[in-house]
């Protein structure tokens, strides 16, 4: 058989190859492929495929280097999300997904739909979903335009996965101007399953039926996987069409459904019909199982007339699923499904011919040779070369950026930072988010410096953090992919889970730029770097370029969604100060780095200085140390220092807890050698603050490991509050101060957004609960 | 005592209405599917939270009309316990087992956070334990919460001791930075004139284990198990 065009198909021209966005090469491939001209449908289904989006054709050969691999891992990388091995026969699967381009169009849809995609990678898995997280990237909020954008990607966000009733429990949200025209969304889901139910999207079997189930398909969200491969410009606007609708009900049916379909041991796999629908979902499940495929559209269940087999391909209509079932098997497959209200239609079947075949009735619209359809797509090894610019910024003496008038007060200093969006309170996010739903939230969010689930039926945990200074990678890209881990894994560590394994989300900008492909190179070498010395392998995520505009890129900022284990979740650990009169010790040591600090960027809008630097094995020993202190049940309290440094995490642990703020009187005249702004602002790596009532059999731990513990306070009242001494300077701070700034920042700006957003757009105003 | 939970498409907190029956109570716990005319011998009805039928048209709007629910109600009439939490209070409340409406929260966003409620009235089966004026924190999660009622009725509500719960501060008071949404005279909960039917928007299913933040939630259950046993 062979395909041949339906009547009324565009005649396939240069500019039609262009638009569809393949290179001349690349059409020329599809010739080789096909051994004659293409069918418009053919050039349809590979301009998804070979999308970057879909294929990694710029990522995969830099992706390889990263570190796959763990005794636990029980699936890597290439399927719909990554699964490791908990112990007592349960695993975790986890994956992050970005939706940067629609959510840039089109706020409140562009999150939801996110939400709902990431959500579905995980239940295919066979797992029920138990937590989700995200990663929030936004210009800066005085921009009427970004304090949008937060509004409709919050409740978009919050909509949906308030209503399917997973909890979202943690994420990090900042705010830079380099995100300005490129907000960056980033969902990550996290679910439980036996390992023995662990299923795959994998089509075998000769003669077993292809089956789409769930929501019926319309002509939404045409070419997603394309416009998320291309940079933004005035036009995108005019796409919105392109971005999908989410209808979180609907998944919500379709998750209990297709568990139940997973558990009833009639289907042998099951993929989510993502970007590209129809036509990745089904190419990518044959190519896993090296098999042949053949769909017949006409039988897709649509919910517009007239569609062509081109969009019935493309389509991204949200929540639906393409299962493989047992031959034999349809009727139950489809009682299951009617017991939720939803379709299952036989659209298709496994064959032992080698090809990849799509008709319309009797009529071949599109046929293609071999199994491979996806990695048959041209691999790119672009040029590498780090912008002038950076070289240039990293190599500034910050030093030497003066100091304001108002500085000689550090602690006006210290007040601000605590203003930044970037540093204050997400209270104004989170509660949009319900994170309680399912009973197992022991840390939700701002409770520590992770999110804790426990696991029903044993004494363990999970830990779950996503990370990423942005700032640092695009200051020295390598040092920067290092800290994204190293500071996800402190972060797990501190709630006292033993980092596991991550799911990465790249954002970057055009990789055909030098620059851009540089920093995409470095950054994951870099990453890779923290991941072998933390043993905490890859195992999935997501690469998404193209994060520009006319005015430039976003910070590179690849993402890293960590997953810790807890063996007793009675030591989960929180990170504001517990009571009053424990000790606060440092772990970790006080450096003069200053590069690339919140500080000069909030302060003194100055993006430049070389990141501090990440010493890998150092963290490793902070980490065993802060786990052993943990577990023998010396640590009351544990925050790492971040963004703002020393003194902002004393402030937080401080006020973080707005209901039982405390005061701490602290002495850091053993560094009174160091700038006093690097000492107090500076975001050297490696440092923890806790609190203890054994600070001597802490010390000893700390000792034991080879890492630096300094007695540096005590907690006191909130009426003390925070007094930091350093030599002769003393620096006061009242707890409501530090309270107000920390906790008043972003309800006041976003208050300023709700009159804007109704008159943008009064369906925001409304909308579902 | 059997507990039969509700499930209605969209629910999305019968898990947890179950374990708390299972686990924490040590009573049997069922689902019972939407689509059935069976309660199958439940003693207690819990209609939980979640999104009934995605909440379109208007929360619990749609989920009233289930098969299950004329069941509900036959039981309730007979003074069967019933509770209806967050998506169930407003069910129970569009099915008329229960005075009220619950709107769009005042702040027009979603919240989800700890609050604190007191116990106004202890004459019901699921606050016989209680003591007037006893403190509970529990979490709450909506967007639609804000309690209502017309005028005439509200007299009626607050006459008759109707009211269940009310949103306070931590010293005990009804202020208004504590009615997080915005709710009437800080109504968070009700009963029917028997006091076997009991809604509510906080979730004390969600506060039964100190680990999570909160155990306050049990007393609820623990009073419909003495009360059925009593």
């Amino acid at each position: 058989m062979t395909a041949t065009p339906r009547p009324g198909d565009p005649v396939i021209t240069p500019a039609l190859v262009a638009e569809h966005g393949l290179t001349a090469d690349e059409f020329e491939r599809l010739r080789a492929m096909l051994g004659r001209e293409p069918t418009f449908t053919e050039l349809g289904i590979i301009s998804a495929l070979w999308s970057e989006h879909c294929s990694y054709k710029h990522s995969r050969p830099v992706l390889k280097t990263l570190p796959t691999e763990a005794p636990y891992v029980l699936q890597g990388p290439g399927e719909n999300a990554g699964v490791i091995s908990i112990g007592d026969g349960l695993a975790v699967a986890f994956k992050i997904e970005s939706h940067n381009h629609p959510s840039a169009v089109e706020p409140y849809q562009g999150a939801a739909t996110g939400v709902g995609g990431i959500l579905r990678d995980v239940f295919t898995m066979g797992a029920r979903p138990i937590a989700m997280l995200n990663t929030l990237r936004f210009g800066s909020l005085d921009a009427p335009r970004v304090r949008y954008l937060v509004g409709g990607v919050v409740k978009g966000i919050g909509d949906y996965g308030n209503c399917v009733g997973i909890p979202t429990v943690a994420g990090d949200v900042m705010f830079d101007a380099a995100y300005e025209g490129n907000p960056l969304v980033n969902a990550m889901c996290v679910g439980v399953l036996r390992e023995h139910e662990l299923i795959r999207a994998k089509a075998q079997g000769v003669g077993n039926p292809v089956i789409a189930v769930g929501a019926r398909t319309g002509r939404d969200g045409i070419h997603g996987a394309s416009f998320a491969s291309e940079g933004l410009s005035e036009e995108n606007e005019a796409k919105r069409p392109r971005v999908q609708v989410g209808d979180p009900f609907t998944e919500k049916l379709l998750l209990e459904a297709s568990l139940e379909l997973i558990m009833s041991g009639h289907i042998v796999a099951i993929q989510d019909m993502g970007a590209a629908g129809l036509t990745s979902s089904s190419a990518e499940m044959a190519e896993r199982g090296d098999v042949g495929v053949t769909i017949d559209v006409k039988k897709m269940p649509v919910r517009e007339t007239g569609m062509t087999p081109y969009e019935i391909l493309l389509s991204e209509s949200q929540e639906r699923m393409l299962v493989v079932a047992l031959k034999g098997h349809e009727q139950e497959v489809k009682q299951i499904l009617a017991k939720w209200d939803l379709n299952a239609d036989v659209i298709g079947q496994v064959i032992a011919e080698p090809v990849y075949r799509v008709t319309e009735g009797d009529h071949v619209v599109a046929e293609f040779p071999g199994t491979r359809l996806v990695t048959d797509c041209p691999q790119y090894h672009p040029e590498a070369r780090e912008a002038a610019e950076a070289v240039t910024r990293r190599a500034r003496d910050v030093n030497t950026v003066p100091e304001k008038p108002e500085e000689v007060d550090p602690a006006w200093t210290l007040e601000r930072l605590l203003e930044s969006p970037t540093i204050a309170s997400k209270r104004w996010v989170t509660t949009q988010y319900d994170s309680t739903v399912r009973t197992n939230t022991v840390l939700g969010p701002g409770d520590g410096d992770a999110a804790v689930i426990r696991i029903r039926g044993t004494r363990k945990a999970i830990a779950l953090k996503t990370d990423c200074n942005g700032r640092y990678v695009f200051l020295d890209p390598r040092v920067g992919g290092r800290i994204a881990v190293a500071e996800a894994a402190r972060n797990v560590a501190c709630v006292g889970a033993r980092p596991m394994a991550i799911t990465n989300c790249l954002n970057f900008g055009n990789p055909k730029k030098p620059e851009v492909f540089f920093q995409f190179r470095e950054s994951v070498l870099g990453m890779g770097d923290a991941c072998r010395a933390l043993g905490t392998p890859v195992t999935g995520g997501n690469v998404s370029f193209y994060n520009e505009n006319p005015q430039g890129a976003v910070y590179p900022t690849p993402t890293i969604g960590m997953v810790g284990l807890i063996d007793d979740v009675r030591h989960a650990t929180r990170a504001p100060f517990a009571a009053e009169g424990h000790t606060i010790i440092l772990l970790g040591d006080n450096t003069t780095e200053l590069g690339g600090s919140e500080y000069l960027a909030w302060i003194h809008g100055v993006v430049a200085g070389a990141p501090p630097a990440c010493d890998l094995q150092g963290e490793r020993r902070l980490i065993d140390a802060l786990l052993a202190a943990i577990a023998a049940g010396h640590v009351a309290s544990a925050h790492d220092c971040s963004e703002g440094g020393l003194a902002v995490a004393l402030a937080e642990c401080c006020v973080s807890r707005e209901s039982r703020p405390l005061g701490a009187q602290v002495d850091l005249s053993a560094w009174s050698a160091l700038p006093l702004r690097a000492l107090l602002f500076g975001e050297a790596q490696g440092r923890v603050v806790v609190s203890t009532a054994k600070a001597d059999a802490l010390l000893a731990i700390a000792k034991a490991h080879e890492v630096r513990a300094t007695v540096i306070g005590m907690v006191r009242s909130a009426s003390a509050g925070l007094i930091i001494t350093v030599g002769t300077r003393t620096i006061r701070a009242k707890t409501a101060s530090l309270s107000e700034a920390f906790h008043g920042a972003l309800p006041r700006a976003m208050q300023r957004a709700a009159a804007e957003v109704v008159e943008r757009d009064p369906a925001l105003a409304g909308g579902t609960r | 005592m059997k507990f039969g939970i509700v499930s209605f498409p969209g629910s999305n907190c019968d898990d947890d209405a179950v374990f708390a029956a299972t686990e924490t109570l040590g009573q049997p716990g069922v689902k019972l599917w939407h689509k059935s005319h069976d309660l199958e011998g439940c003693d207690v009805i819990v209609l939980p939270g979640g999104f009934s039928y995605g909440d379109y048209l208007r929360a619990g709007a749609i989920a009233r009309f289930s098969p299950i629910m004329r069941e509900v109600a036959v039981h309730a009439n007979r003074g069967g316990p019933v509770i209806g939490i967050c998506n169930g209070f407003q069910i129970a409340c569009e099915a008329g087992m229960l005075p009220g409406a619950l709107m769009r929260n005042a702040g027009l966003q979603f919240l989800s956070m700890p609050v604190t409620i007191r116990v106004e009235n202890t004459d019901t089966r699921w606050t016989a334990l209680c003591h007037e004026g006893q403190r509970l924190t529990m979490p709450i999660a909506h967007g639609e919460g804000r309690y209502t009622v017309d005028a005439a009725t509200l007299e009626r509500v607050e006459g008759e001791g109707l009211v269940v719960f009310r949103y306070v501060d931590a010293k005990g008071e009804p202020t208004e930075a504590a009615n997080v949404n915005g709710s009437l005279d800080n109504i968070a909960g009700v009963r029917n004139a028997s006091g076997n039917v009991v809604g509510l928007m906080p979730h004390p299913e969600r506060a039964l284990d100190p680990l999570l933040g909160s155990a306050d939630g049990r007393v609820l259950f623990e009073s419909v198990l003495a009360a059925v046993h009593a």
